[in-house]
């Protein structure tokens, strides 16, 4: 392989976890404007969705799209949960502590899983079959082309949502100003609830669309979620747009790094990005806010 | 229509209302007003449910809704007109007008939406104009036009607003306060606070007057307007002299 070819390899592997990355983003940035708080336990919705997948495919026998409808509606009802209990804790907590309770979740979720399902890896099939595909050189797998396309409607689904629909417009007027959208009659702690479910389901698409590549495991979820922050931060978090920028970003800046400096600095490179956009721009690439809340 | 009985409201260890009684009557205007601090938005945001009452009753349309839910009253017809506009700022003017019908039942919105906004548009023509725009980028006195549409949009019974001159230059408080002046006719009574007594005792029938969370006054608009402690304390009068 000559280096462009190398080099668009590495673009290509890029985008793929960078999608991933992306959707991880945009829940962070769907609870933090909802809520102002960040859960940090969306990386273990990322988990559920992909191993729930694998269960339901196993134990129910029933097709793969309708493992994966089950999963995404089931993690949606775990977020849901988990939304209930925040706003529980809303009234009487700071945000720190509410932060520490979705670390807590998190922790309680990924032992759930290693409890119910093991600690080996277990295979999600590919959504369709075929061989590789060759663009100048560099190879993509068809289940990359399906993380393309499954993010890419995820991602316009939201933007219809929020700027479409009269329920999304309520949702956007809790994040704009909470105390005008209940005085507009609007239940802000049930905005909430939905806020979590939402973002949980969309974790849960992006575990299960990588996990045909990645494989799905009990503690897939940590760094995946570690990864959508650093995005949801580097785009700006609360920002839609700076979170798809954010996750293409990084998924591509950390597989030229890996590929062209070393795989060892693979991980590093996100902390290190985000730990610069801290310092240098804390509100993000694209606005946002900042993410100390201000 | 509206019914207070003895509320009282504390901040933490704070008490901001000290057993405040008031009504309005329906199709009434009724102002309450009172110097920085008197507790005029603590009495508004107590009756909307969006502050929890300590002990009292508040009353609406005949029915107990003491520390019931902000979306209950708003559905139920109560709507507020915030200190602060409150708008949604990066949302356009008329988002904003459509959210404020969000409370209502979705066939009903359905069919009412647009001749509801020909109304909002018809009472203020400059928020057609500005439709598109961002709530944000409106002057001071166009976002409290847009706050004022945006809680008729609920089609309320009985509307609430909390100072709605401040800030503003006389000809656009003027103008306000014709158009709220002109919900008399359409049938939607009227809790205004002010701290511009002069304008809101001048549209109103009735007044209160608040001092640290008590009322100290009722009487007939007319009569608060002539009355020697008021003027001294609320209308400036006697004061000319040292501003003038
Ligand atoms: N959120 C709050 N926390 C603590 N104290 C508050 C809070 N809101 C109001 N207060 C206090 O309660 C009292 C009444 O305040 P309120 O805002 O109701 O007055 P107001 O009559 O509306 O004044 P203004 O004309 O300045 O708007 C004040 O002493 C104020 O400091
Ligand atoms: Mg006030």
């Amino acid at each position: 392989m000559d280096l462009t070819s190398q080099i668009l390899q590495y673009v290509l592997s890029g985008i793929t976890v960078g999608a991933i990355y992306a959707i991880i983003a945009l829940g962070f940035s769907l609870i933090y404007n909802a809520v102002e708080i960040v859960n940090l336990a969306q990386g273990e919705f990322v988990m559920l969705g992909a191993m729930l997948a694998v269960y339901v495919l196993q134990a129910a026998g029933v097709p793969l799209f309708a493992a994966v409808l089950i999963a995404i509606v089931v993690v949606g009802g775990v977020g849901a949960l988990l939304g209930l209990a925040a706003i529980h804790r809303l009234k009487k907590s700071s945000p720190l502590s509410l932060i520490i309770i979705t670390i807590g979740a998190s922790i309680f979720f990924k032992g759930v899983a290693m409890h119910l399902w093991g600690k080996d890896a277990l295979p999600l099939p590919a959504f369709s079959s075929g061989d590789a595909i060759e663009v100048h050189g560099a190879v993509l797998v068809p289940q990359s082309l399906w993380i393309f396309g499954i993010t890419a409607l995820m991602l316009l689904g939201v933007y219809i949502f929020y700027e479409r629909t009269s329920f999304g417009k309520a949702m956007r007027a809790v994040a704009v100003n909470k105390h005008g959208a209940r005085l507009v009659g609007i239940n802000v702690n049930r905005m909430v609830v939905w806020a979590f479910a939402i973002s949980a389901a969309l974790g849960a698409v992006g575990g299960i669309i990588v996990a045909p590549v990645t494989l799905a495991s009990y503690d897939m979820g940590t760094m995946l979620g570690l990864k959508g922050f650093c995005a949801a931060i580097l785009g700006g978090l609360g920002s839609g747009g700076g979170a798809i920028a954010g996750g293409l970003i990084l998924g591509i800046l950390e597989n030229l790094g890996a590929g062209l400096i070393s795989s060892a600095y693979k991980d590093a490179i996100a902390f290190v990005v985000m730990l610069l956009i801290l310092f240098v721009r804390p509100s993000g690439l694209f606005g946002g806010r900042s993410a100390d809340g201000r | 229509m509206l019914r207070v009985r003895s509320l009282t409201t504390h901040y933490g260890g704070i008490q901001a209302l000290k057993g405040v009684s008031l009504h309005v009557d329906t199709g009434e205007i009724v102002a309450l007003v009172g110097a920085n601090g008197a507790g005029k938005t603590t009495i508004l945001n107590t009756i909307c449910g969006m502050v929890p009452a300590s002990s009292g009753e508040v009353l609406f349309d005949g029915k107990p809704v003491t520390n019931a839910a902000p979306d209950r009253l708003v559905r139920m017809g109560l709507s507020q007109v915030p200190e602060g506009r409150q708008v949604f700022a990066p949302m356009t003017v008329l988002d904003n007008l459509k959210l404020g019908a969000y409370a209502r039942p979705r066939a009903e919105k359905k069919r009412e939406m647009k001749s509801d906004l020909e109304f909002i548009y018809e009472t203020f023509p400059i928020l057609k104009e500005r439709s598109k725009q961002h709530a944000g980028t409106l002057s001071g006195g166009e976002q409290q036009m847009l706050a004022i549409g945006r809680a008729l949009m609920s089609k309320p019974k009985m509307l609430l607003l909390d100072e709605p001159s401040v800030g503003l230059a006389p000809l656009v408080v003027k103008e306000i306060f014709r158009v709220i002046s002109r919900f008399r006719d359409l049938g939607t009574t009227v809790l205004l606070v002010e701290q511009n007594a002069r304008a809101s005792l001048g549209i109103a029938d009735r007044g209160y007057v608040l001092e640290t969370g008590k009322i100290l006054l009722e009487d007939a608009a007319s009569e608060l307007l002539i009355n020697k402690e008021v003027q001294r304390a609320y209308l400036g009068k006697g004061y000319r002299h040292v501003w003038e």
